[in-house]
């Protein structure tokens, strides 16, 4: 299906499965905010895994895309799809302009410069009159999708939130399996030998970089409705690094990692709220414990003893 | 002269202060196989790097089927039909054999930046791609993870990938280099096999193959070209034999 192996598409139907299930189990609005996370993760991924690029900037295209998306809802009334739309697309002009300096390097010079870009965003954020600085933009209203669905309600909400995962999620999947992705690996693979065969690398890489960073646009916009609120923490360097151990700890170049990631990071977010400063202490930890024992991620380790590709 | 391919005039690379290619005038015919020998350190594969503008030159000039092609980027020569290979082996180790030389086959779609199609628009080269894979006697291991392959595959395998490209002109860098007997007369073999409509410049350490294979032999030391000329002339060459043949003998 869609070109997925066996096992990938038993491990799709579960996913999809729990998406169904969850809500009516957990909070939904707590499965909201994993699902913008596993998509903004599984974007970052998409240049890790497929690129072998690091980028350290992705928070800027997720929370310009949010901050964009909050705006045009508040102010000036857009339908709630196109809010996301233009957070995507807003990512995505992002993500080539930043791009076009970055992708010119590679490994701890490609995430600085990505870096120093989104810290340069952060700056203009917390300047910038639009983004309401210290405050962020409140009180966003959902808004209705199409003109007539209302998203107040949290289910509806979800189901929407869902929708954007899961169309996300099989973007990237078509990405990665296109004749495009088949490009991509081989820059990943050997960059050289891909010039060699006539290749212009810097394109491939460059377009890889936009699809990532529309689609983190993509989670912000989204994110910024489901909390009504958009703010620099989303555009923060932290933003950033935790999306990094977000992936890591789900499983590097693995197509269900991301997400599985984001729930686990999501949720010692949610239930260790209560212990303050311990939430990130224990990330701390556990990202170390991944890095040393399990480097392949969750996921990873997974495929790995089980002899799949997940 | 009309059947020349490539043309270099002056081709000089300096690397702060060390002359690694010294105003190399090299001429390679049409059809011809053309060796580039010397011994390690000539300044063989600084040679390759210019001409395929992996490197720009600090001075000179390189013509290809008559057009300068001097400061061009190595995707366009590529694309214009000169088409290298790397002295280390340059496979992409985590795909099949089959998707190796598929990758430089579908480069002939132009700019494939079609994200949103299936694999499966690929299909269409994998008999092409399979053909090519016998050629080099890999065809049983269509479905290997390249990793897995042994070095000498390796080799065949890029010389597959790079025949795929179907190019004008080929530059191998010691394509037997490493390799086990057996698998040496099969690339020679091959190499004489899809000479026919080609252009091959190489570098080869190996003489028995520079003799069976190449019409014209250029010999490298310290970056200048010194003796010119087919098998037979060159060997007598005392100079070469002191340069080259003679440390082999020491």
């Amino acid at each position: 299906m869609f070109g997925f192996s066996r096992a990938q598409t038993i491990a799709f139907l579960v996913m999809v499965a729990l998406i169904v299930v969850c809500p009516f189990i957990l909070y939904p609005v707590f499965l909201m905010r994993v699902l913008c996370i596993a998509l903004f993760a599984c974007a970052f991924n998409l240049m890790i895994g497929y690129v072998g690029l690091l980028s350290f900037g992705h928070a800027a295209f997720f929370g310009m895309g949010s901050y964009v998306a909050a705006w045009t809802i508040k102010f000036w009334h857009v339908d709630a799809s196109i809010a996301i739309v233009l957070g995507g697309a807003t990512g995505a002009f992002l993500g080539l302009c930043l791009g076009y300096l970055a992708i010119r390097r590679s490994g701890i010079y490609f995430a600085m410069i990505t870096l120093a870009l989104a810290q340069m965003v952060y700056f203009f954020c917390l300047e910038a009159p639009f983004t309401g600085g210290e405050d962020g933009i409140q009180q966003v209203p959902r808004g209705k999708l199409f003109g007539f669905i209302d998203l107040s309600n949290d289910m509806t909400m979800y189901c929407l939130v869902a929708s954007v995962f899961l169309g996300g999620f099989l973007l990237i999947h078509r990405i990665i399996h296109s004749p495009f992705g088949q490009v991509l690996k081989g820059i990943r693979e050997n960059e050289p030998r891909a010039t060699s065969l006539g290749y212009r690398t810097d394109d491939y890489k460059l377009i890889a970089f936009v699809l990532s960073s529309m689609l983190a646009g993509v989670a912000g916009g989204t994110k910024a409705l489901v909390f009504g609120i958009a703010t620099l923490t989303d555009v923060h360097y932290a933003t950033s690094g935790e999306v990094v151990l977000t992936t890591l700890l789900g499983g590097l170049g693995t197509v269900f990692g991301p997400a599985m990631g984001a729930l686990v990071i999501v949720t010692m977010e949610n239930y260790l709220a209560q212990f303050g400063a311990w939430v990130t202490v224990t990330q701390g930890v556990i990202f170390i414990v991944c890095v040393l024992a399990f480097r392949r991620g969750i996921v990873g380790e997974i495929g790995g003893r089980l002899k799949i590709n997940l | 002269m009309t059947d020349t391919i490539l043309e270099t005039d002056g081709l000089t690379r300096e690397f702060s202060g060390f002359i690694a290619v010294d105003s190399v005038a090299l001429r390679v015919r049409q059809g011809t196989i053309h060796a580039l020998i010397g011994p390690n350190g000539a300044g063989k594969t600084t040679c390759f790097n210019l001409l395929t503008a992996f490197m720009p030159p600090t001075r000179g000039k390189i013509m290809f089927k008559g057009r300068d092609i001097t400061g061009m980027k190595p995707a366009m020569v590529a694309r214009l039909g000169l088409v290298r290979s790397f002295q280390i082996s340059a496979v992409f180790p985590h795909l099949t054999a089959l998707e190796n030389v598929r990758l430089a086959l579908q480069r002939a779609r132009g700019a494939s930046f079609d994200f949103w199609r299936s694999e499966e628009t690929l299909r269409v080269y994998d008999d092409r791609a399979r053909q090519l894979l016998v050629d080099v006697g890999l065809e049983e291991f269509e479905t290997t993870i390249v990793t897995n392959l042994s070095y000498g595959r390796k080799r065949a395998l890029e010389i597959a990938t790079t025949l795929a490209l179907d190019p004008e002109m080929m530059l191998l860098d010691e394509p037997t280099a490493g390799m086990a007997h057996s698998d040496v007369d099969r690339i020679v073999q091959l190499i004489a096999r899809i000479r026919k409509g080609r252009t091959i410049l190489m570098v080869e350490h190996n003489l028995s193959v520079v003799e069976g294979l190449c019409d014209t032999i250029t010999v490298l030391t310290r970056g200048r070209v010194l003796a010119e000329g087919d098998y037979a002339t060159v060997s007598k060459n005392p100079e070469v034999i002191a340069a080259y043949l003679g440390s082999a003998d020491a």
